[in-house]
């Protein structure tokens, strides 16, 4: 390589501003046998670059199985467990409340207990209209005074 | 991910964070601890590493943090009695001949310079990063670099020449 054409790269790699590949030119430049002596000064500069990319990390990492997933294993069964004991308790109940619906399979049993339940019902009702007269007597008081 | 998974994503940069935290931490022991450390924060990470656009880049900068976190705590914390107190500060004879090495020699000066420098200089000149991924990893921009880095190697040069004629005249 030329003597110039190297000197200028220096110069440029002291500035900041060479590239990857101009670096890699000097690096190949100064691990050759024949760097002129007046720059023999960086041969170790860059032979120490290339010598310290081959250290290498050859401990074995200590990698824990993840204690995360066993966390979300953990609430992944206790949800299973909650909702096996509300489906349980659950369709125990409905069960038995669907076993006594109130049929009747005589039709004139059935009869006679509608009527029960509709005067019940009626008598209810009559109940609540009695409480209502209370409120026509306002009506009429109201009219005495302001006649209309 | 499962651990074979997990040791592929990582193995082409493991080596990359290893030498920036001993770049960083200088001792061997300290680097080793920080690179596990690192390691296992990313295997925690799990699927929220996919998120990031580069791992490797995510990793030198979870690793830059936590060596300067460590450098930082050392300061602060009181001296404690660890083997580099009280032995013997004269490096051991075989150390001397080592150091006669021009190699160790430029290892020594790297050291010495700022940590900002330093990490400049590994992830350029030894790693070969661009400056664009370099700029990613420091969360610097790409001309505070090329200033660092070149101030870096200037003073690099000024030891060089220093030592080198050292012994001519």
């Amino acid at each position: 390589m030329e003597f110039s054409k190297i000197e200028t790269l220096l110069e440029k790699y002291f500035q900041g501003d060479t590239s990857i590949a101009e670096e890699n030119e000097l690096k190949k430049y100064f691990s050759s046998p024949n760097v002129l002596p007046h720059l023999e000064q960086y041969k170790s500069l860059f032979g120490y670059f290339t010598q310290a990319k081959q250290q290498e990390f050859n401990h074995l990492i200590p990698l824990k199985s993840k204690k995360q997933n066993l966390n979300w294993l953990s609430i992944a069964a206790s949800v299973v467990v909650m909702l096996g004991i509300g489906m349980y308790v659950y369709l125990n109940t409905n069960t038995s409340q669907n076993q006594d619906l109130g049929t009747y399979d005589n039709p004139e049993i059935a009869f006679k207990e509608t009527q029960k339940a509709l005067a019940l019902l009626s008598n209810h009702v009559n109940v609540g209209i009695e409480s209502v007269h209370y409120v026509e007597e306002y009506q009429n008081s109201k009219n005495l005074i302001f006649k209309p | 991910m499962n651990q074979n998974e997990f040791v592929l994503l990582i193995a082409p940069f493991k080596d990359k964070v290893f030498r920036l935290a001993k770049r960083l931490l200088i001792s061997t022991e300290e680097a080793e601890d920080a690179t596990q450390e690192v390691l296992v924060k990313l295997w925690s990470k799990d699927e929220s590493l996919n998120k990031y656009t580069s791992v490797e880049a995510f990793a030198m900068t979870i690793t830059k943090n936590y060596c300067l976190d460590q450098l930082k705590s050392k300061r602060a914390g009181n001296l404690k009695i660890v083997h580099t107190n009280f032995a013997d500060s004269e490096p051991r004879l075989d150390k001397k001949v080592e150091d006669r090495d021009s190699l160790n020699w430029v290892e020594k000066i790297i050291d010495q310079l700022p940590e900002q420098q330093r990490l400049i200089i590994q992830l350029r000149d030894i790693e070969q990063y661009e400056f664009e991924e370099i700029a990613k990893i420091l969360v610097m921009n790409e001309t505070a670099i090329r200033v660092a880095l070149s101030r870096a190697r200037k003073t690099i040069r000024e030891f060089m020449i220093k030592t080198h004629s050292y012994g001519v005249q």
